[in-house]
Formats: C-alpha cells, structure tokens, sequence
C-alpha cells in the first residue's frame, strides 16, 4: 500500500468548537507558524488516517462567511481560491455547531459553491438532547449534497467516523447546492461567457473581495463587470436571503426541535452576568482574584527558578576551569536563561485565565456589558479583551483588535493597550515590589506587595482610559460604526483546549522574547567584561595602591577591584554617561545600563541587573534580588533600591514602550510608521516626566 | 408610527420588515438580519446600550443606533 497524503482544511464560523475538533483529530502533532508576511497564526496538525492515509490539517481562522472583514478571513479566501497553494485542500470540514446551524449552513453553502468536496461536520452532538433537537441526517446529507459526520468534540465521539469519512472524500459530489447566480441571471450570464474558464463563484467573490487569485487580473473583470458599491451590496444581499431561503427549506425537514424540552440555563445566566449591578462586581471579582492568584500563585515556582540559576551559576563557576570561557557560561549564559524562564509561571497563568474566560463565553458578556461606557472614552466594548489580553503581552493584545469593526475605536485601542501592564513587566514590578515595599498585610487579609501590583495594573488601565479620552477628542477621523458581536453559549472550558493554547502561547512567548534577552544578555557580558583605556586593564594595581584599601582581606579587596572594573568597562562608561539624565530620577549608573539594555525589551531589565550584578562576584550564589538590596550609594550611603527610587522606577516601566515588538506590530496593523512613533515618544517622555515627579516628591 | 428594534422592550418579539442596505453591515444581514426573519429582545445593556438580540436563531449584541436603523412589526401576543 503507498502513503499517501491529502490535505485538509478545517473552516468554521467562530464558536462551533472548530479548534477542539482540531486538537481531537491531531492530538499534540501541531505546528503553529504565521502566514508570510502577516501576523495571522497559521496551525497546522497531521494525523493519522485509516489505510495508511497521512493528514495535513490546516486550521483555518474562524470566519463566519466568504465575504471578508478582516485580514483573518482574507486567509480563508485566499487559500480557498489558490489552487496552486502548496495547502490548497483536496477536502474541506466545515465545523458547524448543531445548536446554530442554521447560521452556519451559510458558510456551508458558500465553501460547496466553490466546488471543493466538502464534509460537513455537527459538532456539540450531545447537546441536542438537552435541546430536544432531532436531525434527519440521511435528508441533510442528499439535500446538502455531502457527507455529514455528527460528533461531539468535547465528549469525544464521532472522530473515528470522521476519519473515515475523510479518506473516502473523492466520494463526495462537487455539485454546489444551490444556484446562488440566479440573483441576476443576465448579470452572472455574460461574467460565464467572458471567463468560460473560471467557477462563476470565484469571480464574483474576486469583484466583490479585495483578494487576488490566478493570473487573472483583477482590473480586467472590473472593467467591464463594475458595479458600484451599494449595487454590490444590494446583489450580496440578495445572495445571503437566498442562500438562506435555501437553508430554511432544508432544515424545516431536516432539522426539529420540540421547545418543550428545551432547557435554557442560558437566560439565567445572562441575567445575573449582564446584571446592572451584579454584572460588573462579578466582572471586578474575577479581575481581582485573576491578578491576586497571578502574584501569590507564582511566587513559590518564580523563587524557585531564581534560587536555582542562582545556585547553577556559582556550581558552573567552581566546577568547570577557570576562564574567560566559564564566566561567559557562569556570568552571561547562565543568568541569562534564567530570566526567561522566571516568566514562565506568570505568563502562563495569565495565559490560563484568559483562556478560561474566553472558552467559557463569557468574554462577550463583558464586550455586552462595558460597551456603552467604553463608547465614552472612544473605544468599543471590544476594546475589553485586548485591553486583558494586554496584561499577558500587547502583541497578541493588538491583533485582538481586529474584531472591532470601526476604524477609529480600533486605532485608539491599538495605541493605548501597551499601557496596561504586560507580562514583561511582571518580573521588573516583582523584583522592585519586593525589594521596596515591606511583605506585610492590611486588615490582616491583604498582602501589601499584592496590593501594590494590583495598584500597578490599575494604573496601567487608568492610563490606557484616558489617553483613550484625549485620543478621541484629538483624533479627527470619520468613519461608519459597526458594532456586531456574537454571544455564544456558555461552555464549560476543556481541559484539553486550555492546556494546549496555555502551551502554545508561554512557548511562542520564551522563545520569541528569549532569543532577545539571552543575546542581550551575551552582549552585556561582554560589554561589562571588557573594557577600554588603562584604568580597566590595571584596576587590580590601582586598588592595591590606594591607602584606603591597606588592610583589606582577600575577598574584600577583589570585590573591589570587581567594582571597579565594571565601573570602567564599557557598558559601565555607558551606564555613567547617561547617569546625569537620570539621576534626577534616583537611579545610579547601574540601573542606567540596565534601562539602556531593555530599552528594546523591557523584560532585559533583570536579567540585565543579573549579569550586572553576577559580573565580578567571585563565587557568590546570593540571588540577584539579596544583591540588589545591598546595593548602596557610595557617595550618601543611602540604598540605592529605596521607597523612593523603587517607586519612580515602577512608574518608569509602567509607561515607557520599551518594546520593539510592540511598535513593530502596531506598525504592521496601522500600516504606517506615524502611530508607533508617535506611541513610542509620547509613553517614553510621559515615563520619564512621572518618574521625576514621583521621585522628586517621596526622596 | 415606525417601529424600530430599539423601540421594543425586553421580550418583545418582532418581525423584521425593511432597512437602509447601505447602512447595515454585510456581517449582520449574514447572521440572519434579513426581512421576514424574527428578532426577539432578550437583554438591554446597564446604560440602555448595545441591545442583545435572538435574530432567526442568532444571539449577538448590536447598538442602538444600528438597532434604530432596522423596520420591525411587533408580534401581538395572544393570550
């Protein structure tokens, strides 16, 4: 028997389940990638089928028809008009959801127009006795001309019926279900006979699409088959009653529901979760246990990891030669792994709740709920999830915006989301939190480190609020509102989804930002290793020469020709420079370098105080948090990590865009250069100007 | 005088008779916003804003000054 291989496309409207019946059929054999030259994430899984048939499953970004809105379901089209796409699908599963499919047979009928087989699958099957819901399947299929797999992904039935419905897919008709151009039969008649050659659905969906496909040019169809847009629309709208006159004759066979058994948990629930009381201090609720459980849940692991590297870094240190080579490893590698990882647990709990929330369906409770007061600050109740996403990473945060349909309510989402509080900020607040802020509690319940990072986010979101208000007013851009959001079904969260979009998103997270810091962190290294003019290279001779250091033991005096060498190297000759710039604000020349280092990723920041601080400590396996409260001013002798400094550093880092992956993004979905600048400048000079403030008035 | 879907209270059922094309979004008309079809109030948001509608099956939230824009014709209730 030979292998063979045949792709697969899965497509869906949003909230049938598309992605659990993705996870079902590949397990954990996926990959996730980006489509060239956009951000739209790209998953693909292969599984195994029945004789010796090997899938390639494309995940498709949910869409909920043809027509596209957004550059996710450009993806859709695209690909599906594309027959020499190397995924071009030999079948396509459209995932519907038995509870909705009427809705969903649209997309159906569209995808069946374009001649690919196509199987249909009903997904949330064991719903439908708690519906009362009957289905005539042996009718749907000759009515729909497919083959229906009816499944349930969560209780994991129906998969095995789908495999082999899928390797017998050359069975399947191609025969669209129904005669969509009978909309304007003389219209569609004379586009037939000027392409013989082409699917009469695909030239209409290229006229009324801003996709290309195949040689055929776009400016060629336009001329003579122009229509103006409102005639468009009117001919779409026409194809949608259609379609769904269509949809409606089928299921009335098809498709019985018997309302007196119907359960409807759902009103219930939406009455409480959209109450105008109850509704937003649940909401408050769950924000506030989400980001109480962030910090004191990973404390213990994030102590752990910063324990452990402590302890590697002073193991490889005495272990292996001594040499330029091990302190490399000892005082560069090693510390700079670990403050990747030390993200690790927080990302992924944030990560988690998200995830949570949005699985169960009540993400658009929240959309329902804060929308007319989002409105008055200029943003959508759409807005809300980037906003929350935000608090993991603003790169996922900003291509969350997509889904808001109004222009303008979607730029000034896109400008003020790096202002709530980021998982990278997470480590620089934990690290300053617990230096500066004493580990008591309030009212015996509350803990005042929690209390604080609690504060942080609030400002983070305060900030985001009214830069959004004066946006608005600023702003002079006039564009139509649109404003539709779907309120799915409550769901209970699978296990499986979670964990694995929890996996995903933590590993895209290390391993994109931990490329930077680790490089970073090599750089710096070297940076503090080495260092120009005659003071570096004979620092050991000038400290033994000093009458002040006479008496010294061994130890004492090496940490001070340590010092002094760093204050010589490179990265120190950095540091000391800008310290006139900064010093206003508290800070020393060391904290100086570490805000240069993470100027492209605020995360760098202590992983970069780590390397400054390992640099130079013979054999210590301290942590870097104990160095860091050491540190002393030489000249006041006052800490350099004090309640003053500590704050304007933490307001520091809570305004400034120091992230270059942010204005990257925000460059990619704003197409212009204009907003991350302007973002980039107007966070920085806003970070440096509180941060002096706040100093000023606490030292 | 023209019924309009934000004119109806909370459990109000109604058909939906006519709108201006050019101003609802292609998007709605393909969750089931079309005419004939029936469209039930289920919730009004805190501040009397976005409406959270069952349209031809549907469920999903649109905002009143779309809502304002599509012709209904109330479904009379027999008792």
């Amino acid at each position: 028997m030979i292998n063979q291989n045949i792709n697969i496309a899965l497509i869906g409207n949003p909230n049938t389940g598309k992605t659990s019946v993705f996870n079902q059929l590949t397990g954990l054999n996926q990959q996730v990638g980006n489509y060239p030259g956009i951000t739209v994430e790209k998953k693909i899984g292969f599984c195994k089928l029945p004789n010796n048939v090997k899938g390639n499953i494309l995940d498709l970004p949910g869409t909920y028809s043809l027509n596209a809105s957004s550059i996710d379901e450009n993806v859709v089209i695209e690909l599906l008009l594309n027959k020499n796409d190397k995924l071009y699908p030999d079948v396509a599963i459209v995932v519907t959801d038995v509870e909705n499919l009427k809705r969903n047979l649209l997309l159906f009928t569209q995808i069946k127009d374009l001649e690919i087989p196509t199987i249909l699958v009903i997904n949330m099957a064991d719903r439908m006795e708690y519906k009362g819901i009957t289905l005539n399947i042996p009718y749907l299929e000759e009515h729909l001309k497919t083959k229906i797999a009816l499944i349930s992904s969560r209780k994991g039935f129906g998969i095995d019926e789908l495999k082999n419905l899928i390797v017998t897919y050359k069975t399947i008709t191609t025969e669209p279900c129904l005669n969509a151009s009978s909309i304007d039969p003389e219209y569609f008649n004379s586009l037939r006979k000027a392409f013989p050659n082409q699917l009469l659905y695909k030239l209409w969906l290229v006229i009324t699409q801003d996709v290309n496909f195949l040689n055929l040019e776009r400016k060629e169809i336009q001329g003579s088959f122009t229509k103006s847009h409102s005639d468009l629309k009117r001919l779409q709208q026409k194809e949608t009653i259609k379609r769904y006159q269509f949809i409606n004759d089928v299921l009335k066979e098809g498709l019985k529901v018997d309302a007196t058994i119907a359960k409807d948990f759902r009103s219930k629930l939406d009455r409480v979760l959209t109450h105008k009381v109850w509704g937003y201090v649940i909401f408050f609720v769950i924000l506030f246990v989400i980001f109480q459980s962030i910090f004191e849940w990973s404390k213990v692991p994030m102590d752990f990891i910063d324990s452990t590297f402590a302890s590697l870094s002073a193991l490889a240190n005495s272990e292996l030669p001594a040499g330029v080579l091990t302190n490399l490893v000892s005082q560069g590698i090693i510390p700079g792994i670990g403050g990747i990882l030390i993200f690790i647990p927080q990302i992924a709990f944030l990560f988690l709740f998200i995830s949570i929330l949005e699985e169960s369906g009540y993400m658009s409770r929240v959309v329902f709920l804060m929308d007319k007061i989002m409105r008055n600050f200029g943003l959508s109740g759409k807005s809300v999830v980037p906003l929350i996403s935000g608090t993991a990473c603003a790169i996922p945060a900003i291509m969350a915006t997509r889904n808001i349909e109004n222009w303008k309510e979607r730029l000034i989402t896109i400008l003020v989301t790096p202002f709530t509080t980021c998982s990278a900020r997470l480590p620089v607040y934990a690290i300053i939190i617990g230096l500066v802020i004493p580990d008591t509690y309030v009212l015996g319940i509350f803990n005042l480190q929690g209390l604080t990072l609690m504060l942080l986010y609030l400002i983070g979101f305060g900030t985001a609020i009214l830069s959004a208000y004066i946006l608005n007013i600023v702003l002079k851009i006039k564009c139509k509102t649109f404003f539709v959001v779907e309120m799915p079904n409550y769901k209970l969260p699978m296990f499986k989804n979670v964990a694995l979009n929890v996996v995903e998103k933590t590993k895209a997270f290390v391993f994109g930002a931990g490329k930077i810091i680790l490089a970073i962190s090599i750089v710096l290294w070297f940076m503090a290793s080495y260092g120009p003019g005659k003071n570096f290279k004979n620092a050991e001779a000038i400290q033994l020469l000093k009458t002040e250091n006479v008496g010294l033991s061994q130890d004492e005096l090496s940490n001070k020709v340590a010092a002094y060498k760093l204050e010589n190297s490179y990265i120190g000759i950095m540091g000391k420079s800008i310290e006139p710039a900064i010093s206003p604000l508290g800070y020393d020349w060391k904290i100086g370098i570490a805000i240069i280092s993470s100027f492209a990723a605020r995360e760098v920041f202590v992983g970069t105080l780590a390397t400054i601080y390992s640099v130079g400590s013979t054999g210590n396996d301290d942590t870097i948090k104990n160095k860091m409260a050491a540190e002393v001013n030489p000249v006041t002798g006052k800490k350099i990590f004090n309640f003053a400094s500590g704050i304007s550093l933490l307001l520091f880092y809570a305004f400034a865009l120091q992230c270059a992956s942010t204005i990257a993004i925000t460059r990619k979905e704003t197409n212009s250069w204009k907003w991350p600048l302007g973002q980039l400048i107007f966070m920085s000079s806003f970070a440096y100007i509180v941060a002096l403030i706040a100093y000023q008035i606490l030292k | 005088m023209r019924t309009t879907i934000n004119s109806l209270k909370k459990g109000d059922k109604a058909i939906i008779k006519d709108f201006d094309i050019d101003i609802i979004p292609l998007k709605l008309l393909e969750m089931g916003c079309l005419p004939g079809n029936t469209v039930e109030l289920l919730q009004i948001a805190p501040f009397g804003d976005p409406l959270y509608l069952n349209i031809n099956g549907s469920h999903l939230a649109i905002r009143v000054e779309t809502a304002k824009e599509i012709e209904v014709e109330l479904i009379k209730i027999k008792f």
